[in-house]
Order: structure tokens, then C-alpha cells, then sequence
């Protein structure tokens, strides 16, 4: 039996998770960089049909996989029975998209020159947290920062629920409610499920 | 002991509530557990030793481990 696995490159991309909300708390214009947690999973899930991104790559699973153990910052607790429910985890992706729209639309009007560049994250979608130090101006349009100021909002939203649930329950309970780990489990069910429905098989 | 009654312990996955977040594959001494076509786990019975990792592991508390005749 082998003590330890060896590990490999990617079991240390939680750093670049960290270095992610550190830069933004520096200049707001890295949030851009948060949408290759958007696009790579969905990309892995769409051409390979598989979750890929969760199961290896995600440096914010492992981040809180580290924190809430190798760090003992969890009280390793079940998860509600209702948290881990189709209704509960569909309904968040909903709700997640549903803000994550608003914010889109945000963008838009500031694009559009309605609205100026609103200097503050959002935290939990109510909370305005002042953030004008991470902006300095930029060399592109308005809309690209208030983007940016939107997309950190969603990321450190999802960061806070997380680092929540993982002090209350397991280290990785973000894992079974994340949006995009959700979306990418139903693009691998329409894209596998022909030969074997989900729930169908006991293992 | 009756050794033709032996009974082994092997973890098993509810897989309707199974995230599929890899979890589990990462503690795996033996190797024992994977996810198929990132809809669930699935645990290669014929490896799996029943040490209980995944289950602790496992931040949607699917995994149990059960006892089998052998």
C-alpha cells in the first residue's frame, strides 16, 4: 500500500487561487483572470466529458482542502442532507446565474455610459465593501474595470461561502454546491448518461 | 473463525447524490476509487481495502463503508 501519494504540478494551483484574491485587493483589473475558472472546466467537461477541472486542477477545492486540513480549520462535520438535494444545488446554480447576470447587466449600462464605474465589491450580492485602492484608472474602457469589480465580487462571494461552509462541515463543502461543479456534473450526464443513467448503478 | 464467512469491509457511493468532485480519488491508498464520466464515483470493489479515507473525506457524506461476506 502506498503511504503518500507523489505529487504532481497541478496539486499546487491553489496557489495561483491565492495569488488571485490577493492581486485583486491590489488592482481590481486581475478579476479578468477569474474567468479561466469559468471557461476551463466548462471547456474539460464539454470536449472530454469529464470533471476534470474538480478532480485535479481546482486551486479552490484544494485550497480549502488545505486549509480545512492539513491547517485543522474544519470541524469535519456531515453537510445537511438538504444541501446535497437536485433542489438545493439547482437552485443555487440558478440563483448564482441569475446574479451573475445582474452583474453582466451592470457592466452593460456602464458600457453604455448610463452608469459610472461603481468603485466597491459586493459582497454575499448585499454588502458593498469600499475597493477604490484597487483602481487606478485604465487604459481601456470603464465597463472593463466595472467587469472586473463585478466578476471579484462573484469570486470572493463564493470564496466567503465557501471558507463558511468549511469551518462548519468538511473541508471541501463548496464542492458539493458549486455552480460551475454543478454545470459541469449535468454537461457529463447529457453527454455519458446514454448508456448509463445516473442513480441507475450502485458501485 | 470460520474463514469461508469472513467478511470484508468496501466502501460504497450513493451515486444519486455523488457530486463527482474527485474527492476521494485523491486519498485512495489503493487506488481504489474513481469517477466515471464525471457523473459519480465508482469503487473498483475487487481493490478497494474498506480503511474508510473517502468516506471521511467525502464533503457530501456519500461514501459508507459496509461489511461483505468475502
Amino acid at each position: 500500500m502506498k503511504r503518500q501519494k507523489q505529487k504532481k504540478w497541478y496539486d499546487y494551483l491553489w496557489i495561483l487561487s491565492l495569488a488571485y484574491l490577493i492581486l485583486g485587493f491590489f488592482n481590481i483589473l486581475f478579476a479578468w483572470l477569474g474567468l479561466l475558472c469559468f471557461f476551463i472546466p466548462l471547456i474539460i467537461s464539454v470536449w472530454k466529458g469529464t470533471k476534470g477541472y474538480c478532480n485535479r486542477y481546482c486551486g479552490r477545492g484544494q485550497l480549502f482542502g488545505l486549509l480545512g486540513g492539513r491547517f485543522g480549520l474544519s470541524r469535519r462535520k456531515d453537510i445537511p442532507s438538504f444541501m446535497k438535494t437536485r433542489l438545493f444545488r439547482y437552485g443555487f446554480l440558478v440563483f448564482f446565474f441569475a446574479m451573475f447576470f445582474f452583474m453582466l447587466w451592470n457592466t452593460y449600462l456602464v458600457f453604455a455610459g448610463v452608469q459610472n464605474v461603481n468603485q466597491a465589491v459586493t459582497l454575499l450580492w448585499t454588502f458593498r465593501l469600499p475597493w477604490h485602492w484597487a483602481y487606478h484608472g485604465t487604459l481601456f474602457h470603464p465597463g472593463v474595470a466595472q467587469f472586473a469589480f463585478g466578476f471579484y465580487s462573484v469570486m470572493l462571494t463564493s470564496t466567503v461561502l465557501g471558507f463558511a461552509t468549511m469551518i462548519l462541515f468538511k473541508p471541501r463543502s463548496w464542492c458539493v454546491y458549486c455552480p460551475m461543479g454543478t454545470m459541469t456534473q449535468l454537461i457529463c450526464t447529457a453527454k455519458n448518461s446514454k448508456g448509463a443513467a445516473p442513480g441507475s448503478r450502485t458501485s | 473463525m470460520n474463514a469461508g464467512m469472513r467478511k470484508k469491509r468496501r466502501a460504497s457511493v450513493d451515486v444519486s447524490l455523488c457530486v463527482a468532485c474527485g474527492c476521494c480519488v485523491k486519498v485512495c491508498p489503493v487506488d481504489a476509487i474513481e469517477i466515471r464520466g464525471g457523473i459519480a464515483a465508482a469503487v473498483r470493489t475487487d481493490k478497494c481495502v474498506g480503511c474508510g479515507r473517502c468516506a471521511a473525506e467525502c464533503p457530501a457524506s456519500v461514501i459508507t463503508i459496509q461489511e461483505a461476506v468475502a
